[in-house]
């Protein structure tokens, strides 16, 4: 039961994506709708700084939608509704980044970081063993134990 | 001094360089253009006075300002000041894109405050102003005498805007097509 009422407290802190669009856009097939809600999930909203074009009121997300579905209708595939969008909007607009020599340190840095981490932490560990096992110490142990 | 009590201060020194960079005393709303050195993005749409349809032909042939705004912008009408006493005095243009707005309300808007735009061109679905990675209003745009897109301010356009950046700007594209046309002039007679 505890287990239970756990669980139930843990879920309902989970946070959920909140979609506040409500675009009738009608499309010839399945295929492009999902196409057009993956996109607008992924692209982000340039006028708010942390939302995509899927949950943001603003204006310039609504036009965005539109033109992301005529895209999508026209037969355009993802990567060139997203070189439309990164060809106005800059890279802000893509919440993946690409890969590129302006986001190298996005990419790259918490690896960077991580590695140093690692290696000051060994340094650290490594130095601890040695003062604890240094043979000196352990002669002097070996000493205070054989005058007892 | 043993050089791993350094490392602290070291790390402290990055930490103090990337934060003062972070941090500095920007707006996160303002995006970095990419549309700078862009030719400006042809269109067809509405004038908003008047029968004419507005091409970007209409934009191209003298440096000039491209100014979105809108009715619904309050600090459109803050900036308002200033670009009527730049069409007044100093000798540039300013065009003007009606930025999803009504055109009725924006005709009235204009006869209650004044036009200081050459042209007004009405984009009331906002398409232009995707193709200008406009995200709000107002925005201002520099463009040179072939249409090409040499700066753009996001905001207000205020004296300090124009002494500061607009003006010597705008100076120094005359100076460059002044250069050419020597250039040009000397090229001709040489030959």
């Amino acid at each position: 039961m505890k287990k239970i009422l756990c669980l139930a407290l843990f879920l309902s802190l989970l946070p959920l994506t909140a979609y506040s669009a409500i675009d009738a856009y009608v499309f010839p097939n399945d295929e492009m709708r999902n196409r057009y809600n993956g996109l607008i999930d992924e692209l982000r909203c340039p006028q708010c700084l942390n939302t995509n074009l899927a949950g943001s009121d603003a204006m310039v997300a609504r036009d965005l939608r539109r033109e992301v579905h005529r895209l999508v209708v026209e037969g355009k595939s993802d990567d060139e509704v997203r070189e439309f969008m990164l060809a106005r909007y800059g890279d802000f607009i893509l919440y993946d980044p690409q890969l590129k020599k302006e986001t190298l340190i996005l990419w790259f840095g918490p690896l960077v970081l991580l590695l140093l981490a690692l290696f000051i932490a060994y340094n650290v560990v490594r130095k601890k063993i040695k003062h604890e096992m240094s043979t000196e110490e352990e002669a002097r142990l070996k000493k205070l134990t054989e005058s007892l | 001094m043993k050089p791993t009590l350094l490392i602290p201060l070291v790390a402290f020194l990055l930490l103090v360089v990337i934060l003062a960079g972070g941090f500095q005393l920007k707006d996160p709303h303002i995006l970095p253009t990419v549309l700078i050195n862009q030719p400006f993005p042809e269109f067809e749409l509405a004038s908003l006075h008047g029968e004419e349809t507005l091409t970007k032909q209409d934009l191209i042939g003298e440096i000039a300002l491209v100014n979105v705004w809108a009715t619904w912008c309050p600090n459109c009408l803050v900036e308002h000041p200033e670009l009527m006493r730049i069409s007044q005095k100093e000798n540039i243009p300013i065009y003007g894109i009606n930025y999803n707005d009504d055109p009725v309300k924006a005709r009235k808007w204009l006869r209650r405050y004044k036009d200081p735009f050459k042209k007004v061109i009405v984009d009331d679905k906002g398409r232009l102003g995707i193709d200008l990675g406009v995200y709000g209003a107002p925005e201002t745009f520099l463009i040179d005498d072939e249409g090409v897109i040499q700066f753009k301010h996001i905001g207000i356009v205020d004296r300090e805007l124009w002494t500061n950046t607009l003006m010597p700007l705008i100076d120094q594209l005359k100076r460059v097509k002044m250069k050419k046309a020597d250039l040009s002039s000397k090229i001709d007679i040489q030959s």
